[in-house]
């Protein structure tokens, strides 16, 4: 499989396990949007730090080659599925400290 | 870019008294499965080709599986910091539910 295929594979792994298996419904809540637009600005800023200076490189047979701040789009899904699996995950092991 | 992404964001944890790290046990199962899953395709991207990287610019150690230390610390830093990031919000947001 390719970094693309992997990525939406991942994006779709982790919106399954928020809406379905854990049913954190975080999608549905601006806290976390509201946190996610926090946390996509700073990486939009060190992926382009770490792929402008070729600290990290790409395969071109990997990716289909659109980018973002320097850095392969499949960037952006591999750090959304990487943010919502851990909040997922962190916000269901707090169902007991509800606020 | 390690040390900026812990500068950049553990201030929540003093300025906003977030709490993320005083809830230890509950930081470490929240991390620790999907950092497994990422550092599973981590070692299969770095195998394929996917990507790599420029061994003048990082330290050189490398974990298991032939994967280098920035990418563990890297599975480890960036889950803390969005833990730290939405405990903000819901610190300024409190009338923001997360839970129904």
């Amino acid at each position: 499989m390719t970094y693309t295929q992997i990525a939406i594979f991942a994006v779709l792994f982790a919106i399954s396990f928020d809406l379905y298996l854990f049913n954190t419904q975080l999608l549905k809540r601006k806290v976390f949007w509201t946190s996610y637009a926090i946390i996509v600005g700073f990486q939009l800023l060190t992926n382009w730090w770490l792929t402008s200076r070729n600290i990290v490189m790409y395969s071109p047979d990997a990716i289909i080659g659109l980018r973002i701040a320097s850095a392969p789009v499949e960037d952006l899904l591999f750090g959304f599925a990487l943010v919502l699996g851990v909040l997922t995950n962190w916000i269901r092991l707090g169902a007991s400290d509800k606020r | 870019m390690i040390v900026f992404t812990v500068v950049g964001s553990f201030w929540l944890e003093v300025f906003l008294k977030v709490g993320v790290l005083k809830q230890f046990k509950r930081v470490v199962l929240a991390i620790a499965p999907v950092a497994f899953l990422f550092i599973a395709w981590d070692k299969y991207a770095i195998a394929s080709g996917h990507w790599y990287f420029d061994k003048a610019q990082i330290l050189g150690i490398f974990g298991p599986f032939g994967i280098p230390l920035e990418e563990y610390l890297f599975f480890i830093v960036v889950p803390i910091a969005a833990l730290m990031t939405i405990e903000a919000v819901r610190t300024v947001k409190k009338h923001w539910q997360v839970y129904k």
